[in-house]
């Protein structure tokens, strides 16, 4: 049955390495939502299914719905493919992709040089989480709330901005 | 549904999705695909902890990839404000663009 985690991580290294390469921005965001599902997959084999449904929900559904509403707003299209294309030359992509190799194979170095137990799958239940998250974990929960309370007003001030303007140059175009 | 997966194996599972991230952000000049590669990373972090949960039976990496999908979440609603900005100013998406950003 360990073999279902292999394919799961398979497809995961291979669409986010499409994803991150492609010229188009849609067809990455379909391959990096084939990546996400692939890793819920596997995190239901690690036996946590209240995280997998988190994944699909929030970064599958409300990240991605996020993405593409951006890339259909700003509507680049063919230019901005053509542009990219530029700028995806072998020579830019060497050198960090050098970088990284090397970093990931010291990570490799030491991941394998600790004895580490085969994980033996025991699955948690949401119940399990909810207790530890709302018992010794509350004040993490608060911080957290504070967090997406600073996106809120962040994300509110830079749209309202950028609304003001863009109405005032409606307006000066209406009565010149 | 009891079997056994190598800690390693889903260590560098995690490692290498990190890794391709990482490189797409140092890679890409376009600002979505940059903001695409940093949700890869962050996702690719929180299944790190996730692993590391289920190896010891503990709850407490589930909880920390709550919090991080939390910052995921507030990270890419303003990182797509701003790249709207970006594109209001210069009309393009070119991170290099930004370098003259004020105040």
């Amino acid at each position: 049955m360990s073999f279902a985690f292999y394919i799961a991580g398979a497809v995961a290294i291979i669409s986010t390495l499409l994803a991150v390469t492609r010229i188009n921005a849609v067809h990455a965001l379909l391959y990096l939502l084939v990546s996400l599902l692939s890793v819920a997959l596997i995190f239901l084999f690690l036996g946590a299914p209240f995280v997998a449904a988190f994944e699909v929900i929030i970064y599958g559904g409300a990240i991605m719905v996020l993405f593409a509403f951006v890339v259909m707003m700003l509507g680049l299209g063919r230019k901005a493919m053509a542009q990219e294309r530029g700028w995806l030359t072998l020579r830019v992509w060497l050198g960090p992709a050098l970088l990284s190799a090397v970093l990931i194979i010291e990570l490799f170095y030491v991941v394998y040089s600790g004895p580490f137990p085969a994980i033996r799958v025991v699955p948690t239940t949401p119940q399990d989480v909810a207790v530890r998250l709302f018992g010794p974990y509350l004040l993490g929960v608060e911080l957290v709330s504070v967090v997406l309370l600073l996106g809120l007003v962040g994300a509110f001030h830079l749209a309202y901005q950028l609304g003001k303007k863009e109405r005032a140059a409606h307006k000066r175009g209406m009565h010149p | 549904m009891s079997f056994a997966i190598p800690f390693e194996h889903a260590m560098m599972l995690a490692g290498i999705l990190f890794f391709i991230g990482l490189a797409g952000v140092l890679v890409r000049r376009d600002s979505i695909f940059i903001l695409l590669s940093l949700e890869v990373m962050l996702n690719a972090a929180g299944f790190a902890l996730v692993v590391a949960g289920a190896q010891w039976h503990q709850a407490d990496g589930q909880i920390m990839f709550l919090f991080i999908l939390a910052v995921a979440a507030s990270e890419v609603s303003i990182g797509l404000a701003l790249v709207l900005w970006l594109y209001h100013w210069h009309k393009t998406i070119d991170i290099d663009k930004a370098s003259s950003m004020r105040g």
